[in-house]
Formats: structure tokens, sequence, C-alpha cells
């Protein structure tokens, strides 16, 4: 999900924004985040960067709205002459693509400026990943002397004056000293080269996925033409990314002109903007959304989404600006949504299936009911503990997350410490306290799937100036009564109990838990006055 | 019936007691003469004040008063008075000597010094008490000493001089104290004289009050008037137990998708990688899998599950299963083997997906359950939410269907408008978000997604492509707007006196 901003003049060249026109923006999928006088902010899905400009969202927005449907057409230039980017095997192993494209007869101002900015950094904070699977660079082109390699050498070959820096570096030096540079120097972190894109003269244009040099790297608004290279891993979405690039920038005025990227051992040219031609069914389509659309309905459908029908052939030419058609249900999505989510009709279907509680679960709700009777009341705590925690119980951490933006980070191993943290948070709330929890606690152990045995456990803790151990083992025997489970008790001892006060619990032979007086030091701990009872069963064990 | 005569039969046996002596206006006195304990007379006045029969007023006083200490120095005299004297008469005492004749306590010895000092009456000189005042102004006796006499008295009534000497004794220790004091006045209404009379020729007749056993057996309440009691005064409450709010809410949950023909699934809230995403079609470089956003395990190594499932999604992953493209990357199993706490309980529909009979089919299952993202903690944030599953596992289920069984859940919980937005997951094509509307805030409330599970998701877990039909909507949010908590932090912080007060979920 990002967050786009657009201009609310701009935005309402082409539509003026009306509580109608809000209601359709989120209908179309891009929930309207905020609107004042100046700006109009909306989340574009993350499978959309073809809508984080302007000029792009306008072009599927306005399709949607009924006005320019179908797929649009944009003239593309044969590659004049020395319009080519060598690509040198070195950098096979570094960063081995591009794509590339001129755009000529561009009138630049602030507005148009700051949307190529903007839509830079969002794909490269998405769809690129801060960079490492797609880096995009845009040059005026009055300042370079075509062609252009791209091609990789050792960092200290490399010297050039970084933008927004005052003297020539050389590549290592850009990742240690230039903020860009420590920002984004793990993406080359152990690369014996570093690529970079250089032109005729060998003036180095960037170091990719770093940072542009100052000589050549600016658009002003004097700026007429531009050279746009997108470098990456893989060539298809290098494509489409330089195709969303050059149909804004043709949406802006401009005209686009191919390139020759002459690699090792083939020869590309791009942009390249034929459709890609999907054979989509009507019975699929109607299958999946549950309509019975015709052919006319689907083809207009498909065109208030940007894309081409022929009913004849059932193909559809999906826009080469598309990072998203993976697959025929990608388009089926924007057919509903053309359609309008909210003309659908809900309806459950007559299936017959036969509805079934878990059985823990109807133990949890016995076992709950049984304990609220004998006036208990339930809590619910976090899975995880602070240190804090852990220390005023006087536990060891076990099994810890990593990272943990706040102090939360040690699973609870059982359900005592849950209930000892909330008697002493309760310290100065009313006597008898009384309660149980139901839950989840975590252990090491190899055998489990993920290392981790989760055991599902209750607990009860009485706190109270007369609660002792036969409070508990009452508890106890009500609750096995009345879930009719027969059980033993045994002598034990226990970190928690009073040596001689302490029960452990047997269900058919294996032992399921324990109970009894707490000890006095534990009850210092969390500065609680009052005696405290307790019991812990692994619940999982009745069933 | 008359209603004097109501009013006689509500009268209980200490308010007959005490209705005579009402014109006494001295709880002491009353309560000496109808040998009642103060208490049970100021009870009884309350009660008759409730019937309109006296007039009560009520009043907390201040009143300063001798303190343990002010009681001994009233008698023995102040420390300062007692050392003045012995200085005095000797004009230059030692210090050490001084304070063994005159018999003082350290903490008085200091106090009476000090005391003096401020009086210019002594100094100290060479480890010698030298008195410097005259034999004549120490004959009188000073303010405190005057005030000691004089107490008790309300701070208001102090003259200047009284105050002077409070503000010079109040810090001292125990000499004197502020105390609370209850001033009881009250006096008969018109109906309480006209009930005073009457009860003169009234027969006392013996109302029952609490029925007991032996009453019961002993037919003793025959022939006989209960007391009426005051049913509209008010008694203290009393609360039981009962389950967690939040799970009365899931129960009830629990029960709508039971009805609703699904079953329950369950699984672990730690998950490996594997489960929790690439089995979702969660390419390895997604975003959400990174540190920020969910909590891995510190030090375990997860199990992957047999290597023919594990194939088939890294083939979904890399190349694209059932005519699709794939996400195009190095698949890799170290990064599938991660543990971590859940992040959705999506995880779980995969499993179940991955074990289904396809001759079982059609089938629908739920469940409810806590999810984990590694988030701060703030009233709005949190980071552990409930979160409600289900798939509809069924070769004809469609959009429509996806729709109507959500339209039906959140109806049963309670909202009636409820509407659905395009949205995108990894693993759902079309997708939803859910959004519910608040009648009372008159807002739209995004509660989660929704969608029907890729082909790239399905053909490896279930062998072919069936629109399987998945929501995982967060639960809290809904609950919270129930219980009406702002607070996302009240949820699990186990306020004993909080949870007594709160209302059972009434659906």
């Amino acid at each position: 999900m990002a967050g786009v901003k657009f201009s609310r003049k701009d935005f309402e060249k082409y539509v003026k924004i009306t509580p109608e026109i809000e209601e359709k923006i989120s209908l179309f999928g891009t929930h309207l985040e905020s609107l004042n006088e100046n700006e109009i902010e909306l989340e574009v899905t993350a499978n959309r960067p073809d809508l984080y400009s302007l000029h792009g969202f306008m072009r599927n927005f306005l399709a949607f709205l009924g006005k320019e449907t179908g797929l649009r057409q944009y003239k593309i230039n044969k590659p004049q002459k020395d319009f080519q980017v060598k690509i040198d095997s070195s950098v096979k192993t570094i960063r081995p693509y591009t794509a590339c494209a001129i755009i000529k007869n561009l009138k630049f101002n602030d507005s148009s400026i700051k949307e190529m900015i903007d839509i830079q950094e969002k794909i490269h904070n998405t769809l690129g990943r801060n960079r490492k699977k797609i880096a995009i660079g845009i040059y005026p082109l009055e300042k370079i002397t075509l062609p252009i390699t791209f091609k990789a050498l050792k960092p200290q070959e490399i010297k050039f004056q970084p933008l927004e820096f005052d003297r020539e570096v050389n590549g290592l030096q850009i990742l240690q000293q230039h903020p860009t540079g420590r920002e984004f120097a793990h993406l080359l972190e152990g690369k014996d080269k570093f690529p970079i894109f250089i032109d005729a003269k060998d003036n180095v244009l960037s170091m990719p996925p770093i940072i542009n040099s100052h000589k050549t790297g600016k658009v002003s608004e004097t700026t007429k033409d531009i050279f746009i290279e997108c470098s990456g891993f893989d060539f298809s979405i290098l494509n489409k990314t330089l195709n969303i690039l050059v149909t804004m920038f043709a949406d802006l005025g401009g005209e686009i002109y191919q390139m020759n990227l002459l690699y090792d051992k083939s020869k590309q040219v791009t942009p390249n903007l034929e459709p890609e031609k999907i054979k989509l069914t009507t019975e699929s389509v109607n299958k999946l959304l549950g309509l019975e659309l015709k052919e006319q309905e689907k083809k207009k459908l498909l065109e208030k989404a940007g894309y081409n029908y022929n009913p004849k052939t059932k193909i559809v030419e999906v826009p080469a600006w598309r990072t998203d058609i993976m697959h025929e249900v990608d388009i089926i999505e924007d057919i509903a949504i053309a359609y309008g989510y909210n003309n659908f009709i809900p309806e459950i279907p007559q299936i017959s299936t036969i509805g079934e509680i878990s059985p823990i679960n109807i133990l949890k709700s016995k076992i709950a009911e049984v304990l609220a009777g004998l006036n208990i009341t339930e809590v619910s705590s976090y899975h995880l503990l602070t240190q804090d925690d852990l220390k005023k119980l006087g536990q060891k951490p076990e099994i810890e997350v990593e990272d943990s933006k706040s102090e939360y980070k040690y699973l609870r191993r059982d359900l005592i410490t849950m209930a000892l943290k909330t008697l002493g948070d309760n310290v100065d709330k009313e006597y008898p306290q009384r309660t149980f929890e139901l839950g989840e606690a975590f252990t090491r152990n190899d055998t489990e799937e993920t290392g981790i045995k989760e055991k599902h456990l209750l607990s009860i803790a009485i706190a109270n100036k007369d609660a002792g151990f036969t409070e508990i083992k009452q508890t106890l025997d009500y609750l096995m009564r009345m879930l009719n489970k027969s059980y033993e008790i045994q002598t034990t001892t226990n970190q928690y109990l009073i040596e001689g006060r302490a029960g452990k619990i047997v269900f058919q032979g294996k032992e399921v838990g324990y109970f009894g007086e707490l000890k006095p030091e534990l009850i210092n701990q969390i500065k609680v006055k009052m005696p405290i009872v307790i019991l812990e069963l692994d619940i999982e064990q009745l069933l | 019936m008359n209603k004097n005569q109501e009013i006689h039969e509500s009268l209980s046996a200490n308010e007959r007691k005490i209705l005579n002596y009402l014109k006494e206006n001295d709880v002491k006195s009353i309560s000496k003469k109808t040998s009642l304990d103060e208490v049970a007379v100021l009870r009884a006045l309350e009660y008759l004040s409730n019937k309109g029969i006296v007039k009560l007023e009520i009043k907390n006083l201040k009143i300063i008063d001798l303190g343990v200490n002010g009681v001994l120095y009233k008698q023995k005299g102040l420390p300062e008075r007692r050392l003045i004297n012995l200085i005095a008469e000797k004009k230059t005492v030692n210090l050490e000597n001084a304070k063994k004749e005159s018999g003082l306590s350290d903490n008085e010895f200091q106090a009476a010094l000090g005391a003096l000092k401020k009086k210019a009456l002594l100094t100290l000189g060479e480890g010698n008490l030298i008195f410097e005042g005259k034999k004549e102004e120490i004959t009188h006796k000073s303010l405190e000493e005057k005030f000691l006499e004089i107490l008790p008295k309300a701070p208001e009534e102090l003259e200047p001089e009284q105050k002077y000497a409070y503000e010079s004794l109040k810090n001292r220790k125990n000499i004197i104290e502020l105390v609370s004091e209850t001033q009881v006045n009250f006096e008969l209404t018109e109906l309480g004289r006209e009930i005073v009379s009457e009860a003169k020729n009234l027969k006392q007749e013996e109302m029952i009050e609490a029925i007991t056993p032996e009453i019961i057996s002993s037919n003793a309440w025959k022939n006989k008037k209960f007391r009426r009691y005051d049913i509209t005064s008010p008694v203290p409450q009393i609360s039981g137990g009962k389950r967690h709010f939040v799970n009365q809410s899931i129960d009830y949950a629990r029960k709508i998708w039971t009805e609703m023909g699904f079953k329950e699934m369950i699984s672990s809230h730690t998950q490996v990688g594997f489960w929790n995403f690439d089995a979702l079609y969660t390419a390895q470089d997604h975003p959400v899998r990174e540190i920020q956003d969910t909590f891995y395990i510190k030090d375990v190594k997860g199990k992957l599950p047999q290597k023919e499932i594990v194939n088939k999604i890294k083939e979904s992953h890399e190349k694209g299963v059932a005519g699709s493209k794939g996400w195009r990357y190095n698949w890799k199993e170290q990064d599938a083997q991660r543990v971590l706490l859940r992040t959705h309980t999506t995880c779980v529909s995969a499993k179940t997906l991955n074990q289904i009979k396809k001759s079982e089919l059609p089938q629908k299952f739920f469940a409810i359950g806590k999810c984990f993202r590694n988030e701060t903690v703030d009233w709005s944030h949190g980071f552990e939410f409930n979160q409600t599953e289900g798939i509809v596992v069924d070769k004809n289920a469609n959009f429509r269907n996806l729709l109507g069984y959500l339209k039906q859940f959140y109806k049963k919980m309670g909202f009636d408008d409820i509407k659905f937005i395009p949205s995108y997951f990894p693993y759902t094509e079309p997708s939803v978000e859910i959004y519910t509307y608040n009648k009372i805030r008159g807002v739209w409330v995004e509660v989660g997604g929704a969608g029907i599970f890729r082909p790239e998701v399905v053909v490896p877990l279930l062998g072919e492509y069936i629109p399987v039909l998945a929501w995982g909507p967060g639960f809290d949010r809904t609950l919270m707007e129930y219980y009406n908590i702002k607070d996302l932090r009240e949820l699990y912080q186990n306020n004993l006196e909080q949870l007594n007060k709160m209302k059972f979920w009434m659906k």
C-alpha cells in the first residue's frame, strides 16, 4: 500500500471532485485517504504502480468512469542514430539487466518535475524493494553524448561527482561518505565491481542503484529531452517499469523513442509497448464472479478497465505497463472492479455442510462455565512478556522474538506466570480475587514443526485472606467431577509451591498439572499481601 | 391504606425506638436513652429522613484537638516551659547538664531549644545555655500554653493570637491534631410530628423483620404484619465469575460460523514461514516478511513439510503454476524455515487445504484466533489481535457467494450495513476490503480483507484449481465497537475491577 498525493488543482483539470466522485475513487480500489483544498491523497495498492503518477491514475480512472475507455495507444519512434546502450558482460553477476528509452520534446514545469520525482521514489520503495529489484535513472539528454555503456568497474576506478556533493570521489568513497551512498551501501555489499552508466565521452552518468552524477543527473525546467534507464535483475519487470515511465511522459506531451540494447549475446529494443495477448473465456469470468455477462458487456467492462478485447477471438490485450497480470484471475478482478463491487448481489449458495466446534474449544467453554459458577473470573493476557515481568517473577528468558518494537519480547512459558502478573497488577483492588485463564504456553521442543511446543493450559489463582490448600483442592475436585474425569493427587515439589502443600494432578497415569499454596517469597515479589493458592492444568490431556 | 399507616408499618424497630426522642436533637443522648450505639442511631435517622419524618443535616467539621503529646504537655507543661524554668533559675547551664536535668527526650530538647531561641529567651555560647530574658517574662503563660487550654476548637473560630499558636504547634510532633468530626442536626418535619403523635396512640404491635426458619416453622408470622421495606433504597453491588468479554464475543462468532455450517480449524500460534507466507504465494522479498513487521523467533529452525508439497510451492513462486507466470526469482528453503508468530490465521487455512480430501467437498472451515505483528503498543496499536478466518472449498463457489457469507456474518454481529471495496493481497484475486457502518458515530469502519484464493495458492495445496473463498478480517475492532472501548490496551490489561463491571455480550 502506498499513499500518493496529487495536487487538487491538477486533479480537477480532469475530474471535478464531488461526493459521487469520491465514492467512485474508493470503488476504483484507491481508498481516499484525505482531501483538502490543495491536495488529494489516495491509497494505491501494491499491485498497481502504474497508478502512482497523476497521469497514470487518470488514464485508468477516466476509463473506469466510462470516458476514454480501452487500451490507450502511444506512438513509438524507432531508435535514431546512436540511440544505443551497450551492456558489458561485466555487469552479469552484479546487476545484469537494464531497459532504456529516450523521450523528446518535453516541457517541464514544477509540477511535472515533482510528478517525475515522486513516481521514481514510489517505485523504488515498493515494486523496486528499496532499489534492490529496480533502480531508475532519468538524465537530461543534452548533457550526455550517445551511445551509452552499462558496465561494472572496480570501485576505485569509478570517479565522478555524485548529486548533492561538492567534489569528485571514487565508488567506495560514495558508499562511505555520501548520505545516499551510506543508506544503500548494503545493496553493493560484497561486490568487487560496481555498475555504472557511462557515455561516449567517458562521463559517468550514475552508479546504480546508488546515485546519479551531479553533472549529468539533474532534470530542470529547461530540459527538453531525457534518457531513462531502469536497472535490475528481471528484464521483464524492468521493461514494464520503463513502460509506466514512458507512457507517463507521453501523457505529459513527450515523444517516445526506442533504444537498441546490445547485450552480450542478444539485441533488445526498448521500450516495447506491444500489449500481451491473453485468451479469456466468458465462462471463466462468469463462473468466478457469479455473473451472467454477455460478450458485449464483457467487452465494455474490459475497456473500462483499460484493456482491449476482441469478442470473436476472446483475446484480451493487456497494457504493457501492467506489472500485476500473472494469470487470468487478475484480469477477472479488473472486470469485477469495472462492474462495480457495489453492484454485486451477495448470495449464499444452497450447499449443505455440517458445522462443528473443535473439541478443545468445547472443553474450554465447559471449564469456563464450571469456574464462573464458582465465582471465578476469566482473565486474558498477552502471549508476550517484558524483561521486567520476568525479573519480577524470578524467571529466566526462554523463547525470544527478534527485534520487537515494544518491550514485549518473551513468549510466556506457562499461565501461572500470567496469573501472578495479574494479581500483582491488582493489589489496589478488592479481595477476594479469583481468576482463571485458558490459553497456550510455549516451551522448546525439537520434535515439533516449529521447534516449539504449545500447550493448552488452564490456570486458577485465588488471593484472599483465608485462601488455603482446601479451597484450591475443592476447586480442582469440583471441576474434575463436573467434567467427569477421575484423577489422582500425588505429593510433588514445584518452583511455585510450598513444600508439603503442593500436589501433582495425575490423569490416566500421566502428570497433567499441579496445585497448592504459593511460596510467600513469590507473594512478596509481586507485592500482594494475601495468601495465594494456584492451579495449572494441561487441559489438552483431558480430551 | 392510609398513607401514614403505611409509614408506620415501614418503621424498623430502631426507628420506632428513637421516634420518641427526636426532640432531643442530639445523637449522643438518644443513644444513651435508647441504648442503641451512635452508628445505629444515625442509620435510623437516615431511614427516617428518607421517609420524610425528619429533616437531617450531616456536616463534616474539622476540629483542632490535643494530640497524644498535647494531652501530656497540658498536664506537665510544654518542653520549652520545663527547660526555661531550669535555665532562668541558674542563668547559665551547661548544654549536657540541661538536657539531663530537664528530663526531656532528644526530640523534645531540640524542639524546646528552637522555640526558646525563636523567642530570644536564650542563646548558646561555648556549650552553655545562657538565659537572656527577664524573670517576669516567663511567669506569664505563653500563647501556645493558653492555646492548649482552649482546645478543642474549630480552625475558623481562632483569634489571631490563637492562630499564631496553632501555626507554631501544628508541625510539632503529636501536640495538636486536626480531626474530622461529623455534626448531625435534625428536626421533625410536619409529617414527623404527625407520625410521632400517632405512634403514641397506636398499639405497638410487633412487626416481622427478617423471616427466619424459626418464624416459618413456628407459624409465628400468622396474624402479624411484615414490616414494609424501603425497596428503593440502594444496596451494595455484588459481582460474579464470568467469561472474559473478548472470549464471550469470540464464543458468539464461533456459534455464528457453526450455524452456517462451518467446521472449526485449530493450529498453533508459532508457524514456519512456509505456511504463513510461501504457501500463500507471498514472495520471499515481500515487505511483510521483513523483521520490522513480523515476529521471528530467535534460535530455532523449523521443519518443512514433505518434499512434494515444498517443490510445488517452489515451482509456483519461481515459474508459476496453472497458467501463471509466477514471481520469477530463486525461492530459498531457509527463508521458508524461519519460525514466526503467525501474522494471520490464513496460514491455518493453507494447512487445511493441504489436508482435505477432494472427495469430501464441498467443505467450509473457520478459525478464530490470535495473530501477531511487530508493532508498538498504544491506544490504537498492539502486537496481538484476533482474526476470524473462513474458507469455502466448493467448485461452484463464486465472488457473489463470498460477499454473501460475509454479509450474513456481519449481519449476525449486528452490522446491517456493510460495503466492499477493491483491495489487494498476494494470495487472493479478486480481493476485497470489508467496511462496516457504525450507526452511532456515522462512519464506515475498515474491518479487514477477503477474496478468492489465487490458483497459485490452491493448485499446489489441493491439486487443482477450485475457487476457494477466503477471509480473515480482524475481530478486535468489531468487539471494541460493541463494548464501546476506545483504547486497545484495555482488552488485555486484566483490571479486575473493570472485568467485574464489564457487561455481558448480549447476542
